[in-house]
């Protein structure tokens, strides 16, 4: 006689469910997966581990006090004076630029676009090298700011234009989409209810695209921080308690031997780069609503 | 994405509202003078001030600076790094956005993050990261300070992103029925990915190779603790250009900054077109 | 307060949109701009919305010249087919918009928002935001939204395209029931030529970038000036040479005066209607009838009947037929 054995039901889980739709679980996704991952993990995870690891072999009390070194503070000052400034202006600029990109048509839209994608693909150095022609003291204005006693090569003005010069196209390519697709009905739709244009832009415009805006300002104000080369050239490596930022601190230290305050800023520096990229990946989401 | 893709707003769409937003209004038009005069005063004038600087001593001052023999060891490197990174991130990076898209595993979220990473670094910070690793107090063992391998591996981890977070996008868009079409006529996996996936993926790949490269050519801060300025050995273009800075050259600098110019434009226009091609295919 | 239009004239590029377009709406009149997609009827709305400018021409909202004011300062309301919700704020304050922008103090806000909500039955949705809304809901909003500044004159392009056939039925009926009740000019945009017959009191045809006809649904069914305007009202086929509507055709099982024979070719059973292709020599006529004939004449496929034109069918205009191609109304 054959028993009827019962029908074993197990039920599929969510994930497994996903992982059947996205296209199958075979031995070649494992392989693919891991692979990545090995990749990604060794030459990225890891150094930056390690880097961790050697800032803080001697104890938390020795990079506490490299610091609270007067030019260590400093550096920090400076680096955070001329990143609010440049991202302050880049915000204004972004979101002007991007308005007149999307809601206007002229001669040479393209180009502009272009153009204003240029900072994302130039070496820093030539960045530098670019502001310190114009704007340093045999420069093409900078011979003329100095004589109104306005000193932009090796000063903070220069840091500023540094640091805008890099990160000037973060915000617009972050705002223009967003400002596409949200299309231009709800704006005429307050023009029909007796809007003027600046009540369409504060109503209606600035609240659709505010966290393109936010998510394009926490990029900008991590490259702001972050850069090293454009600076560099500019401030000629920066004089320390003065016009040195982090990122040339780093170097100097780094160079002098003193390679525990090059980690400890160093640290402090990819914490904050961690930190942005943790509030980016908060906002995309509703950035994609 | 944390990668900002260039994207050049739909100029060639004929959608109806374009009749619309109509020509320039007053107030539009002087927005738009003043946009330009702030993107002159920032890059525009500064960049064209290389290009001047750079014809100071006339066309065969230019062209002796760059074929002077350390320069032109310089370009070389810099360039044939750059593409082999390049390639190398087409590959890996197709295949890491592959298994970002149609993979899942705990821990995502933290990988996703941890790609990012050399995006967000400041490069001096990923100097330091990759002299730790890889310079003479290496844990592993690997000894790559003052080596081209070691400028190769640089390079390759602050251009992680660009391939992957270019594809991403696309991948997650891609119409799943075309492939599921392709599976019941009989084709194995690997085929359906080489003739159906692959071609809409094309543009893009291609879109964030271009950026990769141009971010390989260009790139400072990383290479300056590691690659250790060795002329012909391992001395890069940008570094070559801040040395002549140094050195109180600066027409010098600005030839060999003009050369990294062009390739920045040439790739900007690059990725512009492909993605008017890819925009017109969909 | 009507709206007239004068001679407008409007191209984009080297594409004729609208040429020579001259126009009276009533004051009060529930009108529609009918015609088939690209036709210029939008581009009007919007140009007497203020939305657009006319390249030559001239508008006038009751008597005033509005030509070049901007949308602001006509006094209009305006209703887009994606319905151009503002979807960062909720419900109530959509609707409350024009009147936050005129700076009315917020009692008498409140008491009208919640008037319009009622009148649009909307009030328990107040404070849901519009993604929150399904098409036909987010639709209302926006019509009470123009409707809160006391518009004088309400337009509306294509306002049920994006819905669904049920929901777009009940809100066109809702539509003619609001409109009785508000009595604001209205204009509104269709290319549906059902949606203009059942809703409008009169009816605008634009085809091409001019209008072909004015009158109201019956007279634009009954007596077309021209092919076009015959055939896109509603169905058409031809029979000896004239074009004619299938129902207005009599189908007799026996010879009779004046019909011509004919043989059933195809039949197809809809709802209540009966389809039938007819073949009369080379043609074929569609003739149309309800069940009730068709099963009391025994058709079937095959078989042999004698068409005629019912008494006082409508046969587009006084001699139109097929082979002469009338001249639209320029004069209109």
């Amino acid at each position: 006689m054959v028993r009827a054995e019962p029908p074993v039901t197990s039920r599929p889980t969510a994930r497994q469910l996903r992982l059947v739709r996205r296209g199958g679980q075979g031995p070649g996704r494992l392989v693919m997966r891991y692979l990545v991952v090995a990749y990604v993990g060794v030459l990225v995870l890891v150094p930056v581990l390690l880097v961790g690891w050697h800032t803080f072999e001697h104890g938390l009390s020795p990079v506490w006090h490299a610091l609270t070194d007067p030019d260590v503070e400093h550096a920090f000052e400076i680096t955070g004076i001329a990143s609010a400034i440049s991202v302050v202006l880049n915000l204004v600029f972004g979101v002007g630029v991007s308005l007149l990109l999307v809601r206007s048509r002229f001669f040479g839209r393209r180009l502009l676009s272009l153009l204003i994608d240029l900072p994302l693909s130039v070496s820093p150095v030539v960045a530098g090298l670019a502001l310190i022609l114009v704007y340093g003291s045999n420069g093409w204005f900078g011979t003329t700011l100095e004589g109104w006693g306005f000193q932009v090569i090796y000063a903070l003005p220069g840091i500023v234009l540094a640091t805008m010069f890099v990160s000037l196209p973060l915000v617009v390519r972050e705002v223009v989409p967003v400002l596409e697709e949200v299309g231009i009905e709800q704006e005429q739709a307050a023009t029909t209810l007796g809007a003027t244009g600046r009540q369409t832009f504060l109503r209606i415009t600035l609240p659709s695209i505010k966290w393109a805006v936010a998510y394009g300002v926490v990029l900008a104000l991590a490259r702001a921080l972050g850069e090293f080369g454009a600076v560099k050239v500019v401030t000629a490596g920066g004089v320390a308690g003065s016009t040195q930022t982090v990122t040339s601190l780093v170097e100097q230290r780094y160079g002098n031997f003193d390679q525990l305050t090059a980690y400890a800023a160093s640290f402090v520096l990819a914490a904050i780069a961690v930190l942005c990229l943790v509030v980016i990946t908060i906002i995309r989401p509703k950035e994609r609503r | 994405m944390v990668v900002v893709t260039p994207t050049a707003p739909a100029v060639g769409s004929r959608r109806r509202h374009d009749r619309e937003s109509g020509g320039l209004r007053r107030g539009s038009a002087v927005g738009l003078g003043l946009s330009l005069i702030w993107l002159s005063l920032i890059v525009l004038i500064p960049l064209a001030a290389v290009a001047v600087k750079s014809s100071d001593n006339g066309w065969s001052g230019f062209w002796t600076t760059l074929s002077s023999p350390e320069v032109a060891a310089a370009l070389r490197l810099t360039i044939g790094e750059a593409l082999v990174v390049t390639v190398v991130n087409v590959v890996m990076g197709t295949l890491i956005a592959w298994v970002l898209v149609r993979d899942d595993f705990p821990g995502k979220t933290i990988f996703e993050l941890v790609i990012d990473v050399p995006f967000a670094l400041p490069t001096i910070v990923a100097g330091l990261v990759l002299l730790s690793m890889y310079g003479p107090q290496s844990p592993v063992g690997l000894h790559l300070a003052n080596t081209r391998v070691g400028i190769f591996v640089a390079l390759l981890f602050v251009t992680v992103p660009f391939v992957v977070r270019s594809v991403e996008p696309v991948l997650i868009e891609l119409d799943r029925d075309a492939e599921e079409a392709a599976a019941s006529l009989g084709a194995g996996r690997l085929t359906v990915f080489r003739r159906i996936v692959l071609p809409n993926l094309l543009p893009a790949i291609a879109a964030g190779a271009a950026l990769s490269f141009a971010r390989a050519v260009s790139e400072y801060g990383s290479l300056v603790l590691l690659s250790g300025n060795l002329p012909f050995k391992t001395q890069v273009a940008s570094v070559k250009i801040l040395s002549l800075i140094e050195s109180d050259n600066p027409g010098g600098a600005a030839a060999v900054a003009t050369v990294l110019l062009v390739v920045a434009i040439v790739t900007l226009i690059a990725i512009d077109l492909l993605q008017r091609w890819a925009a017109r295919r969909a | 307060m009507g709206i007239s239009v004068r001679n407008i004239n409007r191209n984009f590029g080297d594409f004729a949109a609208l040429t020579n377009v001259s126009l009276d709406i009533q004051s009060g009149n529930l009108t529609a701009l009918l015609g088939p997609s690209g036709g210029g009827k939008s581009t009007l709305l919007r140009i007497i919305a203020g939305l657009d400018h006319p390249d030559s021409g001239v508008v006038e909202i009751d008597g005033r010249d509005v030509t070049w004011l901007r949308p602001q300062q006509r006094n209009i309301g305006f209703v887009f087919q994606h319905y151009a919700a503002f979807k960062h704020l909720n419900v109530y304050r959509n609707v409350a918009f024009g009147l936050e922008i005129r700076k009315r103090p917020k009692a008498e806000i409140k008491a009208r928002v919640h008037e319009l909500l009622e009148l649009v039955h909307l009030e328990q949705f107040a404070d849901r935001l519009p993604s929150q809304l399904s098409g036909g809901q987010r639709q209302r909003m926006a019509l009470a939204r123009a409707l809160a500044v006391e518009p004088k004159v309400l337009l509306l392009d294509e306002p049920f395209g994006a819905l669904d056939t049920k929901v777009r039925r009940e809100l066109r009926e809702w539509l003619r029931r609001l409109h009785d009740e508000v009595h604001v000019t209205t204009v509104f945009v269709t290319h549906d030529q059902e949606e203009a017959l059942e809703v409008s009191d009169e009816i605008v045809v634009v085809n091409e970038g001019r209008v072909e006809q004015v009158g109201t649904p019956d007279q634009l069914y009954d007596q077309p000036v021209n092919e076009f305007v015959m055939g896109f009202l509603g169905p058409v086929t031809t029979l000896g040479g004239s074009l004619i509507r299938p129902h207005d055709i009599d189908v007799h099982d026996a010879p009779v005066d004046g019909a011509v024979e004919a043989r059933i070719t195809k039949l197809l059973r809809v709802g209540f209607e009966v389809r039938v292709d007819a073949e009369v020599g080379a043609e074929s006529v569609a003739v149309q009838l309800t069940r009730g004939q068709a099963d009391g004449l025994g058709i079937v496929d095959g078989k042999t009947i004698w068409l005629r034109p019912s008494a006082g069918a409508s046969s587009g205009g006084p001699g139109l037929t097929t082979a002469s191609k009338a001249t639209p109304n320029d004069d209109l």
